[in-house]
């Protein structure tokens, strides 16, 4: 694979590194966000941590969609889906976040009609085999997917569908980060942005950051190299006292985001006032929820959505890990009862969720890193 | 289902426009092109694919770069190749 070799190349990355080791200043401790759960996959994976100096701490942020589901929701999507003639579709992430009555898989098990699938498209599939149910497809996601409900959305009305809608969860990040920053729990030193969240939304979106907080931000990609490369142009930006927008994904990511798909969500979606996140509480215009003038594809329009808040499990510390302010290995019930295959916290359940990257990985990981640095 | 696939356009559907043919790890599927509407992928160029959508262009490299990050990511990426191969586009 040569090509991949080009992004991990061992030497590259001990000699970012180094150079991550020369802009610290001495005494300082720098606190970096990685906001996307996929750089947290990537950060466990390949132990970047071991990489960088003890003054730089890697904080995992909020951006896994399943994690910051909040229970209330689970259950509201357990009422739609129970109710008579109803077919529910899920991505399969969702299907073990756990809601107060189990998850959608024990749902499932108990005989309602919940169905995994690939793509929000294919919902439309099993509404037009299904002329006799009502569809509801269960979308959540931040704008990563978002784009992909609208379109689907946008091509029920132009069939004329009229046994499909959608339970709408998509969530924005610009808020969630923002609220991050008004925090008073934690102090943080600059972001490593999100990768294909930007490919939507550009890079624009984030210079508030920089302009109001004064937190350099650099929008990463997967690699390793990616996320030593974009911890560098931090650091470099911190010694330099800057602090601006930088896209170091530009390969993927273009500055100015998909405008078609921007375009997509606007048409049909609009902000909520406010919206419940898991672990981090109500934030306002934090989500979307279908446009009036598509109602008609709107499952909290058409039946009765209960509602309810639910508070978290008692031993569940989500909340603090999706916040950054525990590592997931602090968590009093982590990888004793809560485990991938038995997740109390939605962090377990995807493999985005900071825990179960932890748990796939992190134990490994200073294993790996002096066999990679002895061979 | 936030995991970005990277997949090589095949061929569009005749008569749907915003319909493609893609291989994915030699699994051909059908997909939606409508968000690339902007700037159209031809034959033999690849996209990164979310839940059915393709979401942006990329070159060769980046598809290598990102099949292996999936590669690593294990069971998630075979559900989601699995998730894949039952998906019916039309
Ligand atoms: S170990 Fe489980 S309960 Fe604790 S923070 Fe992680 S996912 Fe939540």
């Amino acid at each position: 694979m040569r090509f991949v070799d080009e992004f991990r190349d061992s030497d590259k990355a001990h000699a970012l590194a180094a150079k991550i080791v020369g802009l610290c200043e001495p005494g300082r401790q720098y606190k970096l966000m990685e906001v996307c759960g996929g750089h947290t996959h990537t950060i466990y994976k390949h132990g970047l941590e071991d990489y960088l100096p003890e003054q730089i701490t890697l904080v995992h942020g909020p951006g896994c969609p399943v994690c910051v589901i909040p229970m209330g929701r689970v259950d509201d999507a357990m009422a739609l889906a129970s109710q008579p003639d109803v077919i529910m579709t899920s991505f399969g992430d969702m299907m073990r976040v756990p809601g107060s009555n189990g998850s959608f898989f024990d749902a499932k098990a108990r005989g309602t009609d919940i169905r995994m699938v690939y793509s929000p498209l294919d919902s439309l599939k099993i509404a037009r085999q299904n002329p006799d149910k009502q569809v509801i497809f269960m979308a959540i996601g931040f704008e990563t997917t978002a784009p992909s409900t609208a379109m689907t959305v946008l091509r029920a009305a132009a069939e004329g569908l009229d046994n499909f809608s959608i339970f709408c969860n998509h969530v924005t990040i610009i808020p969630a980060i923002k609220a991050i920053l008004d925090s008073p729990d934690l102090r943080l030193d600059g972001f490593i942005g999100p990768g294909h969240v930007s490919t939507v939304i550009g890079c624009r979106p984030y210079e508030f950051i920089a302009r109001d907080y004064g937190k350099p931000v650099v929008v990463a990609g997967f690699e390793p190299l990616d996320i030593l490369q974009s911890i560098y142009l931090l650091m470099l930006q911190l010694s330099r006292q800057e602090s601006v927008v930088q896209n170091q994904y530009s390969r993927v990511v273009p500055w100015d985001g998909n405008v078609v798909a921007l375009r997509a969500i606007g048409q049909t979606m609009q902000l909520r006032p406010y919206f419940e996140w898991r672990g981090l509480g109500f934030i306002s215009h934090s989500a979307l929820k279908v446009r009036d003038e598509y109602a008609k594809y709107d499952a909290e329009h058409l039946f009765d959505v209960p509602g309810v808040r639910v508070a978290d499990p008692k031993a569940c510390q989500c909340g603090e890990v999706l916040k950054g302010v525990l590592k997931p290995w602090e968590c009093k019930v982590f990888g004793t009862a809560c485990t991938p295959e038995t997740p109390i916290g939605t962090c377990m359940v995807s493999p985005e969720g900071a825990c179960a990257a932890y748990y796939n990985y992190g134990r490994l990981t200073r294993q790996r890193v002096k066999e990679a640095t002895t061979s | 289902m936030c995991l970005g696939i990277p997949g090589e356009i095949v061929e569009f559907l005749p008569d749907q426009p915003d319909l493609a043919k893609v291989n994915v790890s030699g699994v051909k599927r059908v997909i939606n092109v409508g968000l690339l509407a902007d700037d159209m992928p031809k034959p033999g160029e690849w996209v990164l694919i979310h839940v059915g959508f393709a979401l942006s262009k990329i070159d060769e490299a980046e598809a290598a770069a990102a099949l292996s990050f999936l590669e690593g990511i294990g069971q998630a990426y075979a559900d989601e190749l699995a998730a894949l191969a039952d998906s019916r586009i039309e």
